[in-house]
């Protein structure tokens, strides 16, 4: 039997995160965000991107600090492996986003975590890419995330938590969901 | 002299409440405008009951069983307390409590307009304009069939149907059918529709799976006996989108105990995610059916869960506890349905319904053009709404449901016409 009384902390601030949901209701356009990263190809199949700046809350915003990633392909691609292939960065999304998404949901429920761990498989053809195979696509057959979640709650609350997660995750959205791309080029 | 024959030709009449819609929420607030002898009047742009009688889908039943249609000092009396009404047999009971309740109905009075006008209404109709102290929107929760954005990319030779345009499988051209949402609506059709020999596709977002009976009784009766139906809207965690879900999965029904997305596979009916958009004749489904699924399982056992524990406190004469199966879904549903190289001839849009507020001008809607009220007590003095889902609990939508709404608020209106300002300052800010 859990401990009523015993404080939930995952670390999360919901109170604030209410808060902003509440203020956001009142003030729509505040709630209009814009996400950015840029890149710079560094030779081979290597690039680096970074993100720091964003729009959010009618103003400019700024991460702590800059965050830089290289992305590049397996040395079996005859690449240098300077980095992560940008597939994966996808996952690595993907992940990042469900799993923030648990810890938030957690504590709205006061659901205390223990540990989450996921493992992620994204099977791809890659005679796609390769163009071998007009029939097959570019991009990944399906994925499957596998969570390992040691929680105060029943396996239904824990699969409710990760429900839950899903139906309001941005990236599980952006994989799920098709979305417009517009490519430009300016010299 | 000439007044006299500008009210002949065009009645003006000043009367304290204007009640807008004679279905059964219009009658029921006339009841008790009635009873508190204010005068009033309801004005119906068609016949009484005209949503019931002409824009219903033929197989439609009630979703509640007969021994719960009950309106204000008035009750089913049939001999099926069990079965579930038809579309005539609702428009003769609501018709008969119109007899019963002596409402002062105008039929064929459309409302064009509704204003401010100093400190009253002004109600415009093609049949004259009615001064009165207040406004009941009585004029029901669906009179526009939703058709998102989608709906204008259907290819040319495909038939696209609302949820309104939709009558009997009869109507159909013979081939597929794509069936977009899964609500009470989207099911039935899907049913109905693969049934009578079409190949029919439904696309699935979040939904509420519900069966129609439980523990060898009907779920309303759990609904009612657990005191859920009675839960008030301030009770009830984020009322505005309680207030947006889509009707449970349920029929008018005791055929199946459960009409689910597994009940449609079964028959053969393909289930695909959420339509997120028709791109070159090429529809696109969301690849989150499975999560929207798990939900709709999670909360349906929740609710199960309620229910039992309800039970095990309040002894009731009912069968053992029974789980359902989850709902199966396909490894890998479509995401994408080529519309101009399949059999689909027919898109229908069951994809919800919202209210025609379109003659209402008074700032009361908000950016999302819904009505600002607080359980039914609009956002301007003396205006009141009934009917909405959940308006001020959660059986707001039933008919059953208008019976405590309507004295609620037509005793607020009362208090209003009573002491006017003091009333209105007491609506929750």
């Amino acid at each position: 039997m859990t401990d009523v009384t015993a404080i939930v902390d995952n670390g999360v601030n919901v109170e604030a995160l209410l808060g902003a949901r509440e203020a956001l209701t009142e003030a729509p356009e505040a709630a209009k965000f814009v996400w950015r990263a840029s890149s710079e190809w560094k030779g081979g199949t290597h690039t680096q991107s970074s993100v720091e700046g964003f729009f959010g809350l009618g103003e400019e915003q700024k991460h702590v600090k800059q965050f830089n990633y290289d992305s590049d392909h397996p040395e079996i691609f005859a690449s240098e492996d300077k980095g992560s292939t940008p597939v994966e960065f996808i996952l690595v999304g993907l992940a990042g986003c469900l799993t923030a998404g648990i810890a938030s949901v957690a504590q709205n429920r006061g659901i205390q975590l223990h540990s989450v761990k996921a493992t992620l498989d994204a099977p791809m053809d890659i005679q796609g890419i390769l163009g071998i195979d007009s029939d097959v696509r570019n991009g990944f057959d399906a994925i499957t995330v596998n969570y390992e979640i040691d929680a105060d709650a029943s396996q239904e609350d824990i699969a409710a938590l990760v429900a839950q997660s899903q139906k309001r995750s941005a990236v599980f959205d952006i994989i799920t969901n098709p979305t417009n791309v517009n490519v430009e080029v300016n010299k | 002299m000439i007044n006299a024959i500008r009210q002949l030709i065009r009645p003006v009449g000043t009367i304290d409440v204007v009640v807008i819609g004679a279905g059964h929420a219009g009658l029921a607030a006339s009841y008790f405008l009635s009873q508190q002898s204010i005068d009033h009047v309801v004005l119906e742009r068609g016949e009484i009951a005209n949503s019931w009688r002409y824009e219903r889908w033929d197989s439609l039943k009630l979703l509640t069983p007969n021994w719960q249609s009950r309106l204000p000092g008035f009750e089913y009396a049939g001999e099926d307390p069990d079965g579930f009404m038809s579309m005539p047999e609702v428009i003769g009971f609501i018709e008969e409590y119109a007899r019963f309740s002596a409402a002062p109905v105008k039929t064929h009075t459309i409302v064009q307009s509704v204003q401010r006008h100093l400190g009253a209404y002004r109600v415009v109709t093609n049949r004259g304009v009615w001064h009165a102290k207040a406004v009941v929107i009585a004029s029901g929760a669906c009179n526009i069939a939703n058709q998102p954005r989608a709906s204008k990319d259907v290819p040319r030779e495909i038939a696209s149907l609302t949820a309104h345009d939709f009558r009997t499988a009869d109507q159909l051209e013979r081939g597929g059918v794509l069936i977009v949402g899964a609500s009470a609506t989207g099911l039935q059709f899907a049913d109905e529709i693969q049934r009578a020999g079409h190949e029919v596709t439904i696309a699935t977002g979040e939904h509420v799976r519900l069966p129609r009976t439980y523990r060898g009784r009907d779920i309303q009766f759990w609904m009612h006996s657990t005191g859920l139906l009675d839960e008030s809207y301030e009770e009830i965690d984020d009322v505005s989108r309680a207030r947006g879900l889509s009707s449970p999965q349920l029929v008018g029904s005791h055929d199946l105990q459960i009409l689910d997305l597994n009940s449609l596979s079964d028959n053969g009916v393909k289930v695909v995610g959420r339509l997120m958009g028709i791109n070159n004749g090429t529809a696109q489904f969301s690849g989150s059916l499975r999560n929207v699924c798990a939900l709709a399982d999670l909360k349906m056992n929740r609710l199960l869960e309620a229910i039992d524990d309800w039970i095990d406190h309040n002894p009731v004469l009912c069968d053992a506890p029974e789980r359902f199966d989850p709902t199966r879904v396909d490894d890998n549903p479509s995401l994408l349905l080529d519309l101009e190289n399949s059999n689909i001839r027919t898109i229908i849009w069951a994809t919800g319904f919202r209210p025609d507020y379109s003659w209402l001008d008074v700032p009361v809607l908000d950016r999302k053009g819904r009505l600002r009220h607080e359980g039914g007590v609009v956002d301007a003095p003396g205006m009141y709404v009934l009917g909405l889902p959940m308006l001020r609990r959660r059986k707001s939508s039933f008919i059953h449901g208008i019976e405590d709404d309507a004295r609620d608020l037509m005793a607020h209106l009362a208090d209003h016409m009573r002491y006017g300002v003091a009333a209105s300052g007491s609506r929750a800010a």
